[in-house]
């Protein structure tokens, strides 16, 4: 094995095998990723910084190193997306109505993380309460994409709501990080950063003391540079949790090793519905591009239907604000959370503090929760929106009744420019066309970075799996992966001198 | 299927978020233009349909009935902002 001579430029495999030959000490690893994460400050990736404790997490791994005790991911530094609690450290959700906010508690698919051995770089930015497609609704500020246009200096978005841990994954200023999935929100900016991105089966990884958005739909996933990385990210990540009752008692099994094999012989659907009127003809193009490398794998390309795509987006919009109407309640400036000042009442207290709080599209969202689930409402919206989600469910097990997997698109289209897209939400909401499906349904989907555009911009492909079936998932998105052969990292402007 | 400025301000109480009056109509111009986007939802045949209720047909876990945690109110009551011997502090409520 050569390893690259830098070592943030190590994947997460190669870390991993270079710390337990005894190449590399975590120590030294973590410091350079701890250097690499401030000299990139211009990317606006990280809301919290936490070099101290992962200087020190670093140090207790090298430790167990030496006695043989090493975990499955001992001694690696990653970024957490600030939607995970971790206790003792900052977790804002992107709002400022969680500026101050300190969990007295792990959230459990990190402390997973921590028990194989892997250390804390710092909390990553991201739309406030995970509602946005661009990074833009963070109270924080939004995230700078590491890529930029040939021969252009304009910013452009990473995608969101996991902008932070897309932009910290392509930059390499962390081998892997996590990200949260309700509509798109791992694989979306995965596609226009380069990177891969996983959202596992609903139930697959736990919700407990992940900030709630969309209980239905939330679902914890891997960010990170090959499939290869995201197979070891999520056996850690995954488990079966007695805190989250819709957590499913399935084993965990070895993705890593389930990696081999190849597609020879399996089914590959093409669903005709992704098709879309007004997207770039290259991302048509790299579709089929991604059908015949597949076919030339040795799979096998079938044409399926999905009828009800077309309606998932509206669906979703929904049923998610629904459920975030009803999740973020909790947030009154009582128990925790910002609180107004100058108030008289305890109406008035509530009001201004959410008021405050929150920000203009998680208010928006709100609202229209509110609404659909007011008197009178709720059959003409919920009740029928959750009706057509079981429709788009039915779509999917008939297709899978001919195919293993299907491959569609990630995104409509390459990452835009800052504010391109702010003033219609609607328009913003188009970005996920392609992922929220997958949520509605529960399924697994994975973004792989397939190639670029003719300005030089990564695009994505997706993979989507029967439930449960992620071994299969990255196994097709490792070949595609293998055939693509992307390879492009974007010049690194950020750095400071 | 669309809102006006009495229900934007009804669904702005019921929500607990102080709305401006100045920005009521905002509102209703932003909340008008994703609703009739969603209004396409009405052109798919639900007759017969159940709504969905679980993404994976799972049965609802259950757990013995015993106390699992607790003991904690310091760490309860560590991010409030404003408490008196591990109680939440609020304005005067009751007269």
């Amino acid at each position: 094995m050569t390893l690259p001579s830098t070592p943030t430029d190590f994947t997460l495999a190669e870390a991993r095998d270079a710390v337990r030959a005894k190449k590399i000490s975590s120590t030294e690893l973590t410091k350079a990723f701890v250097a690499a994460v401030e000299s990139a400050r211009s990317l606006n990736a990280f809301v919290t910084e936490t070099p101290e404790r992962a200087m020190a997490m670093a140090k207790a791994s090298d430790a167990r190193l030496v006695k043989g005790e090493a975990g499955a991911l001992e001694g690696l530094p990653i970024a957490i997306k600030d939607l995970f609690c971790t206790k003792g450290v900052r977790t804002t959700a992107g709002s400022n109505i969680l500026g101050n906010f300190v969990p007295p508690y792990e959230s459990t698919v990190t402390q997973n993380l921590w028990n194989d051995g892997a250390v804390l770089l710092g909390k990553t930015n991201m739309d406030e309460f995970a509602m946005g497609s661009s990074n833009e609704t963070s109270y924080f500020k939004p995230v700078l994409n590491p890529w930029r246009a040939r021969n252009s200096n304009e910013g452009l978005v990473p995608g969101g709501s996991s902008g932070g841990s897309a932009a910290s994954v392509a930059a390499n200023l962390c081998l892997g990080a996590t990200g949260t999935d309700t509509g798109g929100s791992i694989r979306q900016p995965a596609a226009v950063t380069g990177t891969v991105g996983l959202k596992p089966t609903y139930g697959r990884c736990s919700r407990w003391g992940i900030v709630a958005f969309a209980s239905s739909l939330d679902q914890a996933g891997p960010m990170a540079r090959t499939v290869r990385d995201a197979a070891i990210l999520l056996k850690s990540m995954a488990s079966v949790d007695p805190k989250d009752s819709t957590s499913v008692d399935v084993p965990v099994p070895d993705y890593e090793a389930m990696l081999a094999g190849g597609v020879k012989g399996l089914r590959v659907g093409i669903p005709k519905e992704y098709r879309i009127d007004g997207a770039p003809p290259e991302i048509d193009a790299l579709w089929s591009k991604g059908g015949e490398w597949l076919k030339a794998q040795g799979a096998e390309l079938v044409d399926v239907s999905l009828p009800h795509t077309k309606y998932a987006l509206p669906a979703y919009y929904i049923v998610a604000p629904a459920e975030a109407s009803s999740n973020l309640a909790r947030y009154d400036g009582v128990r925790f959370g910002h609180r107004a000042a100058g108030i008289h009442d305890v109406l008035e207290l509530y009001e201004k503090s959410r008021a405050e709080g929150f920000g203009a599209e998680v208010r928006r969202r709100i609202l229209i929760g509110t609404y659909v689930l007011s008197a009178g409402y709720y059959d003409a919206y919920y009740s029928r929106a959750q009706k057509v989600r079981a429709l788009i469910l039915r779509d999917f097990t008939e297709a899978f009744k001919k195919c293993d997997v299907l491959l569609t698109p990630a995104t409509p289209g390459p990452a835009f420019a800052i504010g391109a897209k702010t003033s219609d939400p609607v328009s913003m909401y188009l970005n996920d066309v392609f992922t929220v499906t997958v949520n509605l349904a529960g399924l697994p989907g994975l973004a792989v970075p397939a190639g670029l555009t003719r300005d030089g911009l990564p695009l994505g492909l997706q993979v989507i799996g029967k439930a449960f079936d992620e071994a299969t998932v990255l196994r097709v998105g490792q070949s595609i992966e293998t055939a693509a052969n992307f390879a492009a990292k974007p010049a690194t402007w950020w750095r400071a001198a | 299927m669309s809102v006006d400025k009495d229900t934007v301000r009804r669904i702005a109480k019921l929500a607990r978020i102080a709305l401006p009056e100045e920005r009521v109509e905002p509102m209703v111009r932003e909340l008008n233009g994703i609703f009739d986007w969603v209004q396409q939802l009405n052109e798919v045949d639900v007759a017969g349909v159940a709504p969905m209720t679980s993404v994976v047909e799972q049965r609802l876990k259950m757990r013995d009935d015993v106390v699992t945690d607790g003991g904690n109110a310091e760490a309860v009551v560590a991010n409030a902002p404003l408490t008196e011997d591990r109680f939440f502090l609020v304005p005067k409520v009751v007269e």
